[in-house]
């Protein structure tokens, strides 16, 4: 059983609410930061505990405001991303919606160990019903001296607000959310400058996403010494998998990045394994935007060492042999799931969400799709395979923010590790309408490559 | 003594310059000129936060700086990253600058209509000077392009959205030399579209600029639409007192006439000055105007191609060795044809041409 920092209060009835929280020790934190540290130490608390951040890029969180540009007079910014729409991810929703005061009291210490007097909750527009929870909760934190002016007697101010984003996918872009948070389109800056320089009304700001900011909270608690003590290597802390898919128990969990990744899907504790005796065919571990790998090298690396579920483990091999940690959407395919359509339908939904404001991303994600649908319907040729390779090849790493490379990147793993699939899509167009191209080789051990002697 | 300022080196293409702190990597480059310039179609140095959305002037950085000499992970767009001490610049000579920028004009082509045969830009349009320049000869893309209708903004303005490529020039020039905006991006995506929101008209003095800023045949003026292609016309440098611009601008003309007025172009197409709507629009007669002469036109392009000054005419010699006599003809096609009659008149003759419609030529036996 691992340890758990942030859903370890989860279970208990009413923790929604305030007292109920306090009195399970919530706040409690909050009331240690404020009281007795500096927030040059809680900052230092957070850098020495090697939290990363969990949006997706796994950034170092105490870097990223240790960056943080601290001009006198201006004043500072703090904006928790709760934009949370990634296919496959549904950890934030869970947080917000459960522990609402854990995320409040994450924000305060946050906001105090940067300065900000005023910070925002830029939540997702579909998650209608969040924002009331939040607000009730901003509110009974209010009540009872958490926000507002001199919290606690220490003379610290803080505002939360919550603004809802109208459902575009882009503004979870840290710039695109600044944007739009401003009451503008929500399209990517160009960077420099970064937000950490000239963010939020050109002041300085740190987006951070929720689970990170909610992490701040057991890392104050237990210490950042106690923190950096879990997990592996530089994967520190727990993490929420929001598992998906052909699994028997699909749901939000929280691991403690020690256990691999075949446990995470086979054990009771976690997935529960595949229904109905089907095999694993393949897996994008963090998220649509990250690689998609098949059964084998998801549970070995090439290496032949079985993959943890860590930053570094899931990372192995680079993009050749690996995939990402990303966000934590876990996403599990059995043996009837079809690659070719699985990769249309992300490619459609990043043709839907592209911004439009630069070139590679606004008209290839529309190609990639086209060509997709092609293949799908049984309308596909070889060379349309290459040509996917292409387009993908030359909208990443070439566009604005990160949206290009997210889009680009399922197409390249879909036909880096199932191009037979692709292929046999293209040969046999009627036979791929009516079945699936199955398990086929996805599973099979694959040779391990001696090390050469040195 | 003044403190002299310290000036950046930079090596673009292994050439080095020296440009003060601040400057573009593009900026940098065209300091330098020829060549190593690369492409922008979205980055206009008038307009204030334009460029870095076209991705045509992607650069590989090889050397950060002097102080943090990494190379840059990614290509960098020239056009919004600034230069650092001993920053080194790849542009023609990296082949994965080429490659990438030959994917953009292929990204940027694939939904253009080509329709340049009927297109008023055509002749002086940077999308056909980059795509010549940086394009493949045929497009992979098979299926259909987007459309749009074409929409009047206002009475001397027609947008055609089916050409944009969205570099969002006219946004920044609305935004910046008008004072109240109605110009912007509607929708997202490939769906997106230049507009002004329930088809308001743009109504100020300047909003004619959105037309010289365009790259492409998006926005085009209304008043010389499909007058005439601009290789057949003759550019003039001209100016008049105006109490609203500067007053100074290039007539385009064909003998008296004149067909359009735009502000005056630099090398890189970017406006000198922006003009008022009374000038660009309005003032269509040479007497509004003082003409200063013929206008600079690059030897390239296919504007100069009318070579209307210091022009040669071929020294006539037949007259001269013929001794002053007119060359004989072997034979009068007139004489001998049934139907090339000078007499009729095809254009006159209802329906196709019967040979009742022709006299007998009696010359013929």
């Amino acid at each position: 059983m691992g340890r758990k920092l942030l859903l370890d209060k989860a279970h208990i009835e009413g923790i929604r609410y305030y007292d109920v929280y306090r009195k399970n020790g919530g706040y409690a934190a909050a009331e240690k930061a404020l009281k007795s540290m500096s927030p040059d130490l809680v900052t230092e608390e957070v850098k020495k505990s090697g939290l990363r951040g969990r949006g997706g890029a796994g950034f170092p969180t105490g870097l990223k405001w240790s960056f943080l540009a601290k001009p006198e007079g201006v004043p500072r910014y703090l904006v928790c991303n709760a934009d949370e729409s990634e296919p496959g991810t549904f950890k934030d929703r869970y947080l917000m919606e459960f522990l609402p005061h854990l995320l409040i009291e994450g924000l305060l210490i946050s906001s105090f160990a940067l300065g900000a007097n005023r910070t925002y909750i830029y939540i997702r527009g579909e998650y209608a019903w969040i924002p009331d929870i939040l607000e009730e909760a901003i509110r009974e934190a209010h009540k009872n001296g958490w926000l507002g002016k001199n919290i606690q007697g220490t003379g610290f101010d803080l505002e939360i607000y919550v603004q809802r984003g109208a459902g575009a996918y882009i503004c979870g872009e840290e710039t695109a959310l600044i944007e739009s948070l401003e009451g503008k389109r929500g399209n990517p800056r160009i960077k420099p400058p970064f937000p950490a320089v000239k963010g939020l009304w050109q002041c300085p700001t740190v987006v951070n996403n929720v689970e990170t900011l909610a992490a701040v909270v057991p890392i104050i608690n237990i210490g950042g010494d106690e923190y950096v003590k879990i997990g592996i290597g530089k994967s520190t802390g727990t993490k929420l998998i929001s598992a998906c898919g052909n699994i028997n128990k699909p749901g939000v969990y929280e691991i403690d990045m020690t256990i691999s990744v075949e446990e995470f899907i086979y054990s009771d504790e976690y997935c529960g394994g595949i229904p109905n005796g089907k095999r694993l065919k393949a897996c994008i571990p963090g998220g649509s935007s990250v690689p998609i790998l098949p059964a084998n090298l998801l549970l070995k690396t090439a290496k032949g060492e079985p993959r943890m579920m860590t930053y570094e483990s899931l990372n192995d091999g680079g993009f050749a042999t690996g995939s990402m940690m990303g966000s934590g959407g876990f996403i599990v395919f059995d043996e009837d799931q079809c690659v070719v359509r699985h990769t249309l339908s992300l490619a459609r939904f990043y043709h839907h969400e592209s911004c439009g404001q630069c070139s590679p991303c606004r008209e290839g994600t529309g190609w990639m799709e086209r060509v997709l649908k092609n293949i799908e319907n049984g309308k596909g040729k070889m060379s349309d395979i290459d040509l996917l390779w292409d387009i993908q090849r030359k909208i990443e790493g070439n566009t604005i923010c990160p949206l290009g490379d997210a889009a680009a990147w399922p197409v390249a793993a879909a036909i880096r590790h199932f191009r037979d699939e692709f292929e046999w899509h293209v040969r046999n167009p009627e036979e791929a309408l009516k079945r699936n191209f199955g398990l086929a080789h996805y599973a099979d051990p694959l040779p391990v490559v001696a090390a050469a002697a040195v | 003594m003044a403190e002299e300022k310290k000036l950046f080196k930079v090596k673009i293409d292994n050439i080095t310059v020296e440009v003060e702190p601040g400057t573009t990597i593009l900026n940098a480059a065209r300091k330098i000129g020829g060549e190593v310039v690369p492409p922008a179609m979205c980055y206009y140095s008038k307009l204030q936060g334009s460029g870095g959305k076209c991705r045509t002037c992607l650069v590989k950085v090889t050397k950060g700086s002097e102080a943090d000499p990494r190379p840059m992970p990614k290509l960098v767009a020239s056009c919004r990253t600034t230069v650092m001490d001993g920053m080194e610049v790849a542009n023609i000579t990296s082949p994965e600058v080429q490659d990438a920028r030959k994917g953009i004009v292929e990204f940027l082509l694939l939904n253009h209509p080509l329709d340049c045969p009927v297109c008023d830009q055509a002749g002086e349009c940077d999308l056909q000077d980059l795509s010549y320049e940086h394009g493949v000869s045929a497009t992979r893309y098979e299926f259909k392009r987007r459309t749009f209708d074409k929409i009047d903004i206002g009475d001397h303005i027609k947008l055609h959205m089916t050409r944009c490529i969205l570099c969002y020039r006219c946004v920044f020039t609305a935004d910046q030399l008008t004072n109240k905006r109605e110009h912007g991006v509607l929708n997202r995506g490939e769906a997106s579209e230049i507009g002004t929101y329930i088809q308001q008209s743009l109504d100020n003095d300047f909003i004619g600029n959105v037309i010289d800023v365009c790259p492409v045949g998006a926005l085009t003026d209304r008043t010389a639409r499909f007058k005439n292609r601009v290789w057949f016309l003759k550019p003039v440098d001209a100016h008049r007192n105006c109490d609203k611009c500067c007053g100074k601008t290039v007539l385009w003309m064909r003998g008296d006439e004149v067909f359009r007025v735009t502000a005056r172009k630099d090398k890189y197409g970017e406006v000198e000055e922006f003009i008022c709507d009374t000038c660009r629009f309005d003032k269509k007669s040479a007497a509004d105007w003082v003409i200063e002469g013929p206008r600079a036109i690059s030897r390239h392009s296919v504007i100069s191609q009318g070579h209307y000054v210091g022009v040669h005419k071929p020294h006539e010699t037949i007259a001269k060795v013929m001794d002053g006599r007119s060359p004989k003809l072997l034979m009068d096609i007139h004489s001998i044809s049934e139907v090339n009659q000078p007499a009729v008149d095809l254009s006159k003759i209802d329906g196709p041409a019967h040979s009742n419609d022709f006299p007998k030529n009696n010359s013929v036996q």
